[in-house]
């Protein structure tokens, strides 16, 4: 499955990157944190258990909030509140 | 319990019955085989540690380099600082099953090979088993790629000896190794024989001149092979990707943001931010030092030096070095045993490749299901499946063309990176740093100069799926 990155209403995107496995998810993730406004929220999809250690240390880093995580049958679905960059 | 969670439990134990089968039937088969259930369970540990602290070199610095996020590096100095800690009292009191590998710029270039590897793979050698153990079909791929391409570079020789230097070549056929070998054909055995032996080793025990073998391997190999350098990346990493956002953070608090006390904390805080990888690398450390202990015991209850002894005390020859010997490290090792795999199929199906020094001279072929090396990478894979099926974490996953080409990529330099290191993140790089053994910051060096021209690659090739992606958002 490739990746898709979407607008799913104002200040609100999804960022659908099952399938992949490192670096992918967490470089997606970047880019697309890094081109949002401060108070958007980004909605991402993922299956490879250790991107998400690795962007949950990155939003630690940076400060973006990750407001929700449900993980259903190894596939995890993650919000993040991007937060003011230092 | 919900269905997954029972489903899971079962599969849980299969797996463990499975291994602790393999345990009993070999044991009731000969006591030797004890030794394949030595590395058969120290294998499991490492696999449930790896998957539990998501434990993989190849993000260490890759992640620091793409995202900016620590934590692995600082898994992976703790690893090391333990596993150094614990070795240093084995290697002192003589039950050391490790000997330094020879150190030069081949040691650069090869962890630079890797390295690249390594990050088009989205795993190193030992991430990749437990990845393997998550259900990850790349994993496989990258794993199938490393095996594939050591045991052709291994043997391969015709055109590629017109590369080899004459000096190289000379030095090569007047080592004088056994008839069976033919150490004047092939890429590799001149490179190892012609090349590689020629260069010193050393490690940092040697190095500061301590007679008292305690302070010799405490103060050389542990405090200047590992601590002191450790201590020194840890600290460029907090100045160059953590300082600036804890001290924004500080100050959003309104807390102090200036001396050393706060640097101090920003630091340590650095260091106990992800639990997880904190202890994975408390664990691996210690039981890679008790591994090294517990198969220097079994060498000396059996009165032997390398498992070929034993199997020719069995009667089994097939697959034996001309030296008597099989791959028999004696301690944590990834790459080799997954060359021998591929190698003992290529011989099956026809391919003479026993005179080679890698497998006709020094590690042989034996039969995978005796094999006491793969075995303990067959037990990583079940260990990461068991610690992946208790926390809901297994999923089977098949790789896409994309990622099912940057994995054979990836790990065809992954396979020429252990083969001219003489090891992979793991036998070149961990356990020689964590040993003293001066080749193996040279391999990380390299290691880390891949990762950074592998980021710089993806970087460029995301960048650009991604602006296709946003093209549509108004972004």
């Amino acid at each position: 499955m490739a990746m898709k990155f979407e607008k799913k209403g104002e200040g609100a995107f999804l960022l659908d990157v099952t399938g992949y496995v490192c670096p992918h998810p967490q470089l997606y993730t970047k880019k697309a944190l890094e081109k949002m406004q401060t108070g958007n929220t980004l909605e991402i999809v993922f299956d490879n258990p250790s991107s998400g250690e690795s962007i949950a240390s990155m939003c630690d880093t940076t400060g973006d909030e990750i407001t929700e995580k449900t993980t259903n049958g190894g596939k995890y679905k993650w919000t993040v509140r991007k937060a003011e960059r230092a | 319990m919900d269905e997954t969670t029972r489903k899971n439990q079962i599969w849980i134990l299969v797996i463990v019955a499975f291994l602790s089968l393999v345990s009993i039937v070999t044991y009731m088969m000969n006591e030797y085989y004890i030794y394949l259930t030595a590395y058969l369970w120290f294998g499991f540990v490492y696999g449930m540690s790896l998957q539990y602290g998501r434990f993989c070199f190849s993000s260490a610095f890759r992640d620091l380099f793409a995202v900016g996020v620590p934590r692995m590096a600082v898994g992976i100095m703790i690893a090391m600082v333990l596993f150094g800690i614990v070795s240093a009292f084995v290697t002192a009191v003589g039950m050391s099953t490790f000997h330094a590998a020879p150190y030069g710029v081949h040691s650069v270039i090869a962890g630079l090979i890797f390295g690249v590897g390594m990050v088009l793979t989205g795993g190193c050698a030992s991430g990749s088993l437990y990845k393997a153990g998550e259900g990850n079909g790349v994993a496989y791929l990258v794993i199938l790629s490393i095996s594939v391409t050591q045991a052709i570079l291994a043997d391969v020789g015709g055109w590629t000896n017109k590369l080899v230097p004459q000096s190289w070549h000379d030095s090569a056929v007047a080592k004088g190794l056994p008839a069976t070998i033919d150490a004047g054909d092939g890429w590799m055995d001149q490179f190892l024989a012609g090349h590689v032996w020629d260069l010193p080793t050393t490690t940092y025990a040697e190095i500061v001149k301590l007679s008292n073998p305690y302070l010799a391997a405490y103060v050389g190999n542990v405090l200047v092979g590992i601590v002191l350098p450790a201590a020194l990346i840890l600290l460029g990493i907090y100045l160059i990707w953590v300082r600036k956002s804890f001290l924004h953070k500080r100050r959003k608090e309104g807390l102090p943001s200036e001396g050393l006390a706060v640097h101090l904390a920003g630091y340590w805080g650095m260091i106990a931010a992800s639990r997880r990888t904190a202890i994975a690398g408390l664990v691996l450390g210690i039981a890679a030092g008790l591994h090294m202990f517990v198969m220097k015991g079994l060498q000396v209850k059996f009165g032997v030096q390398n498992f070929g002894e034993l199997m020719q005390r069995m009667g089994i020859t097939f697959g034996l070095s001309a030296k008597g010997t099989v791959f028999d490290p004696g301690y944590w090792y990834v790459t080799t045993q997954e060359a021998q795999w591929v190698g003992w199929v290529f011989n099956k199906l026809g391919w003479d490749n026993m005179h080679n020094i890698y497998f006709g001279l020094n590690n042989g072929i034996p039969n995978p299901m005796i094999n006491p090396a793969d075995w303990m990478s067959i037990a990583l894979i079940g260990g990461a499946a068991v610690m992946a099926l208790a926390h809901n974490e297994f999923k089977w996953k098949a790789p896409t063309l994309e990622l099912a080409m940057w994995a054979v990529i990836g790990g065809a330099l992954m396979g020429i990176g252990s083969r001219l290191g003489l090891g992979c993140n793991v036998g070149a790089f961990f356990v020689r740093v964590s040993q003293g053994d001066a080749s193996g910051w040279l391999f990380g060096i390299g290691m880390i100069g891949g990762a950074y021209l592998g980021v710089r690659f993806f970087n460029w090739y995301t960048d650009r799926k991604m602006a296709k992606e946003m093209a549509a958002c108004e972004l």
